[in-house]
């Protein structure tokens, strides 16, 4: 059937892995220029070197961006996964008409422009003095990533036996022990996942926190907006590479999890 | 599983999502919708203020000119992309499909920055060409249209693939092989089965380029550089700067309708969750 692979099949073939290293290639060139030796974006042709990394490691405002990014992220990324993995369990319990109106309205964030949910949030934020605060952004992530574990989750589940719940109800174990103990370890893959993904929406996150940071909340997205906008500082690009790293390092993670979770035959992509 | 029981304890464990979400989202939201009939004074102003104002005119046909844009070339590459992976061997499928997800997770941010140090006045190609001495000016690749059209196709492209790729593998070989036995060239197979069977796929993927293009911040910000406004740093400008309140909440209410209106149209095309789960907006 396939043997009808057509010279124009093949020029598309060849189209095609050119647009997939395009899709990807040029979000990596501040790779490169980080190393640069000059002191303006360019690549490091007449040698290598850490300066721009020196400067980013030992500069106060990074470092200090770098950790608010961290404890926004992780903490926010912690309440998302518990909130968005009870709602999964909740719906699937549920099993019903309305519990698919509600997963609808649960999953709103996703698809509200972020600008709308900036605009949303800053409205909420000024009578109630959270804007420029931690607790203020760590909500507005979470929110915004709780229906990525919601997802994620839903998608174990289907995979999941209910007679393993049935089982474990049966044998005398309450309703809470049976979620902790049978339905989370057996759904862990679409947990991790989940995780990772709402770590990574906050780490990446610059529309909603343009909105409600000032001076005091300053992550690395909004610190590196700063830079692109006043232009030409390498020390931009290592921030960059920073960025990516930490977001390449949650890929790998993502992908191991998503593996785990091929292995029992239950396919939950 | 239908006990008699007529409160299913499940709500409790839905509750907390569905509470924070009710007061991030449906209090402040409705709250901007009754802004932008009553700010600055009540009545329909802020409405009509959209076709009465050229600025406003302007604004929003230059919103929907680039995202219409932006959705035909994403649609079009994503195409070519869909078709070689639909048509290739599984394990070279899953290389293919990599490129994709490392193009979804690359940050917004990072690949708006990529960009300007590409293509800026001073950018690593301009410096390129000017040393080869291919050029004497820099071209200007950014700052204006071309630069935002660049920058979100680049970033949409991959939305654009995984639907058609979807309708793509549903495709049964057999309809293509019996069009071919009876009499029909490859290039009419394409145009007259094939490209039918996976239109579904298109009209899912366009749409669902054209809803993340409406709402785009960061890469027409960074790379129209002020020259190319479009409806989200309008409303931004409004909100932060000007603080016409007014004027901002109506223009959001207009996208987030637009949005929700095609979300529905969508949703008739394919499942949502299908569409969100692949990537992160």
């Amino acid at each position: 059937m396939t043997q009808t692979a057509t010279t124009a099949a093949r020029a598309n073939r060849a189209i095609a892995w050119c647009l997939l290293v395009f899709l990807v290639a040029p979000a990596l060139v501040a790779i490169p220029v980080s190393f640069t030796s000059e002191n303006y974006l360019s690549l490091p042709w007449d040698g290598l070197s850490l300066q721009y990394y020196r400067e980013v490691f030992t500069s106060p405002d990074w470092i200090s961006s770098f950790f608010q990014s961290t404890l926004i992220g992780v903490t926010s990324a912690a309440i998302a996964t518990l909130i968005g993995t009870l709602a999964a369990v909740g719906l699937w319990r549920l099993a019903s008409p309305w519990g698919e109106v509600v997963r609808g309205i649960m999953l709103l964030p996703l698809v509200i422009p972020p600008i709308i949910a900036a605009m949303a949030f800053y409205r909420l934020y000024v009578p109630l003095g959270l804007i420029d605060s931690y607790t203020g952004l760590i909500l507005a992530h979470a929110v915004l990533a709780a229906p990525l574990v919601l997802i994620t989750v839903s998608a174990s589940l289907a995979g999941f036996d209910r007679r393993l719940e049935q089982a474990s109800r049966n044998l005398g174990a309450s309703a809470t022990q049976t979620l902790w103990r049978v339905i989370i370890p057996c759904i862990r893959p679409g947990v991790v996942s989940g995780a990772v993904f709402a770590f990574i929406a906050s780490w990446d996150e610059i529309v909603v926190t343009l909105f409600l940071s000032k001076f005091s909340v300053y992550t690395l997205p909004r610190r590196m907006w700063n830079g692109i906008r006043e232009n030409t500082d390498p020390a931009v690009a290592a921030a960059a590479v920073i960025l990516l790293a930490v977001t390449f390092a949650a890929f790998l993670i993502w992908g191991i999890a998503q593996r785990r979770a091929r292995k029992p035959k239950s396919d939950t992509t | 599983m239908t006990r008699t029981a007529r409160f299913n304890p499940g709500w409790y464990l839905v509750a907390p999502l569905l509470v924070l979400v009710a007061v991030m989202f449906a209090g402040p939201l409705a709250n901007i919708l009754w802004l932008s009939f009553t700010d600055p004074e009540p009545g329909l102003t802020n409405y009509a203020a959209l076709i009465e104002k050229d600025s406003l005119r302007r604004l929003v046909w230059t919103t929907v000119h680039i995202c219409l844009i932006t959705t035909a070339l994403s649609v079009i590459l994503g195409y070519s992309i869909a078709y070689a992976m639909a048509n290739v061997a599984e394990v070279a499928r899953q290389r293919m499909m990599l490129f994709i997800l490392i193009s979804f997770w690359i940050s917004v941010l990072v690949r708006t920055f990529s960009w300007m140090m590409l293509l800026g006045r001073k950018g690593l190609v301009n410096n390129g060409l000017i040393e080869l001495g291919l050029i004497s000016e820099p071209i200007p690749f950014v700052r204006n249209e071309l630069g935002v059209l660049i920058g979100m196709v680049h970033y949409m492209i991959p939305y654009a693939v995984l639907p058609i790729l979807v309708a793509m593998l549903g495709i049964d070989g057999r309809v293509l092989q019996a069009s071919r036995n009876l009499g029909a060239s490859p290039a009419q197979t394409f145009w007259r089965v094939y490209l039918p069977l996976t239109k579904p796929g298109i009209i899912a993927g366009a749409l669902l380029v054209f809803i993340l293009s409406l709402g785009f911040y960061v890469t027409p910000a960074i790379m129209g550089g002020g020259k190319v406004l479009m409806i989200a740093e309008y409303i931004s400008v409004q909100v932060l700067i000007t603080l016409k309140w007014g004027t901002a909440a109506m223009l959001a209410m207009l996208m987030l309708g637009s949005v929700l209106g095609l979300l529905y149209v969508l949703s008739r095309f394919m499942k949502l969750s299908e569409a969100l789960g692949g990537g992160r907006t």
